[in-house]
């Protein structure tokens, strides 16, 4: 592979991966919202 | 209002799988490789990445806001999450779109679903065993003619397509929760299978090389692949290419991702749920879609070979042939994970297609989970097995065109002008940031109202009036001459009858004359289609009036 089709696809993989990876563990360790009630219930639903 | 059971969604990972999912597609692995090659190469990242954050992340979470306050007022499908955001009449009909496109398109992606079903059967039957290339591409050719048999099962085509429809509305009949243990199932295996695969492109080498094809190298592919040609960064078209295809990946404009939100309660967070899901779609593309078709081919093929043949075709018609190389136990496992991952990509996003549906008609006319997905399998059976059965004809390609990439834009445009617009950035950017685990840039508030609108109106115009040749350079300097391709000349069937005044041979006079007249019965039924769900919301409507849940 020529340098600059090198660079670019390392750049690009590494930055799209870290970007994946980084999100997904910021929604693993957000810890859920407390509510008084059941999550299944929604108590905000307007009827 | 309803006393039957609310459905949600049992964990966040769970969610975002399936959001990840239903955006992850088939053409994840084989449209992003083709359009990067065919649009400057490295450089094509750019445009598409400037894309992906000004548009694509947009609409991700325009679309996640908005499904989240309809189901906070009970609504699980676009037509009436639309109704709520604004009270004019037209807007509920314009969300009909998010039903109609979902049921269309699911009517032949089922289709190309059954195609991966039936190839992960051949891999394992060993069907593929010492064929040369050209028997692997005309193998297909006999699959997709239904009459022809491969299996000795009459009508394979048609069995194996009714078998994927089953399968689909059998998952769908167990409501979220089932969509949710596909998605848990689904998305890990995919990317394994993706990341093993990679692996097999990325250490290909030059080992494919043979007698017949001396100068195959999968690098040579990546570099194919990955140079950048900076020139093209200039020509409107890469633009446009690189806009459709974060359009297209990201399955927006269709109303699933409304319809999945609206199960999301309305303290919880869509910000980061809407870019996890979203970035979990651009690993799959980027990274694991361009280590695998272009190097496998390339390091069996060669370069100029991809050159002439790359296309969505190669899934099928070639990387059978190049797993066998890999020996008979091997080339088994290959087969199974290519064709498996296809399964997976394809099948999360065909169970997304049901939900709209069944959403509506438990939320206006009370139906359960059971009788919602089983009715949208007959429905998606109606109108798909005319896709199966006069695939050459053009009826798939009709379907694909008007439902699977029109419908989408102008759905998109529209919901995005009501969002930013009609709805108003201040209700809109709360809605959004309601709940937030992270803090949105306010830049974004500007993106919204302004770039997003103005890229997806780009992509519309692009489309109406595509100029001949796609030559949008030539056509600004020497007059506007409209392709083919552009929406105004599909109207009215432009290309086929050119081809059919240009033809000499009886033969293929009557053929292209038998695609004219199919295309129009195509029509027809998507816009049967169309009205009988507009017809639907109409009743649902007077219902609501009737029932005292509407104020006029």
């Amino acid at each position: 592979m020529n340098s600059s089709a090198l660079t670019l696809m390392v750049v690009t993989m590494l930055t799209v991966t870290s970007i994946t990876l980084y999100f997904f563990w910021l929604v693993l360790k957000t810890p859920p919202k407390q509510e008084p009630d059941s999550y299944v219930d929604n108590d905000d639903e307007l009827r | 209002m309803s006393s039957l059971k609310k459905d949600s969604w049992g964990s966040r990972v769970g969610l975002i799988l399936a959001m990840a999912g239903n955006a992850v597609g088939l053409g994840n692995f084989l449209r992003f490789p083709v359009q990067a090659v065919e649009n400057g190469g490295g450089a094509f990242i750019i445009p598409y990445l400037v894309c992906f954050l000004l548009m694509g992340i947009p609409l991700l979470w325009i679309e996640w806001s908005t499904g989240r306050l309809g189901g906070k007022h009970g609504h699980h499908s676009t037509p009436f999450i639309l109704d709520t955001m604004d009270k004019r009449k037209f807007w509920k009909y314009l969300g009909v779109f998010g039903i109609f496109t979902n049921i269309a398109v699911a009517a032949y992606y089922c289709y190309i679903e059954s195609w991966t079903m039936a190839y992960v059967y051949h891999s394992i039957a060993g069907t593929f065993d010492s064929m040369k290339q050209s028997e692997v591409a005309a193998f297909f050719g006999s699959y997709i003619d239904i009459g022809h048999s491969t299996t000795g099962i009459p009508y394979e085509a048609i069995i194996f397509y009714i078998l994927c429809l089953l399968l689909n509305t059998f998952i769908l009949s167990r409501g979220l929760a089932g969509v949710e243990k596909a998605a848990k199932i689904g998305m890990p295996l995919l990317i394994i299978f993706g990341i093993f695969l990679a692996f097999k492109g990325l250490t290909l080498g030059t080992s494919g090389a043979t007698a017949e094809h001396p100068d195959a190298n999968a690098f040579e592919g990546l570099n194919f692949l990955w140079t950048p040609q900076y020139d093209s960064l200039t020509n409107p078209k890469v633009w446009l290419a690189a806009a459709g295809q974060i359009f297209f990946t990201l399955s927006v404009g269709m109303g699933t991702i409304q319809c999945y939100a609206s199960y999301v309660r309305s303290k919880d967070d869509i910000a980061l749920n809407a870019v996890s899901a979203g970035f979990m779609n651009e690993f799959v593309e980027v990274v694991l879609g361009s280590l695998i078709v272009i190097p496998i081919a390339a390091g069996y093929l060669g370069v100029d070979w991809l050159k002439e043949n790359a296309g969505f075709g190669m899934a099928f018609q070639t990387m059978p042939y190049l797993f066998e190389q890999w020996g008979p136990a091997l080339s088994v496992i290959a087969g199974v994970m290519w064709f498996g991952l296809l399964f997976f990509a394809g099948i999360t996003s065909s169970l997304a297609m049901g939900t709209p549906w069944m959403g509506f008609m438990r939320d206006e006319f009370k139906w359960d989970q059971n009788k919602g997905a089983w009715s949208f399998g007959l429905i998606t059976l109606i109108m798909g097995l005319p896709t199966v059965i006069y695939f050459q004809q053009g009826v798939f390609d009709e379907y694909d065109y008007w439902a699977g990439t029109v419908s989408l834009v102008v759905f998109a445009l529209a919901e995005t002008i009501l969002f930013a617009w009609i709805f108003g950035m201040n209700k809109g950017w709360k809605e959004i940031n309601q709940g937030g685990d992270i803090k949105i840039p306010s830049v974004y508030r500007f993106i919204i109202k302004w770039v997003t609108p103005l890229l997806l109106l780009f992509v519309f115009i692009g489309s109406l009036v595509t100029p001949l040749n796609n030559d949008w350079i030539g056509a600004i300097q020497n007059g506007w001459v409209l392709d083919n391709s552009s929406i105004i000349k599909q109207l009215t069937n432009a290309g086929l009858k050119e081809q059919i005044a240009a033809a000499t041979d009886p033969a293929v006079i009557k053929t292209l004359e038998e695609k004219l007249h199919y295309s129009l019965i195509a029509r027809f039924m998507l816009v049967a289609l169309f009205a009988g769900i507009s017809w639907l919301v109409y009743v649902a409507y007077q219902k609501r009036i009737k029932e005292g849940r509407i104020k006029l």
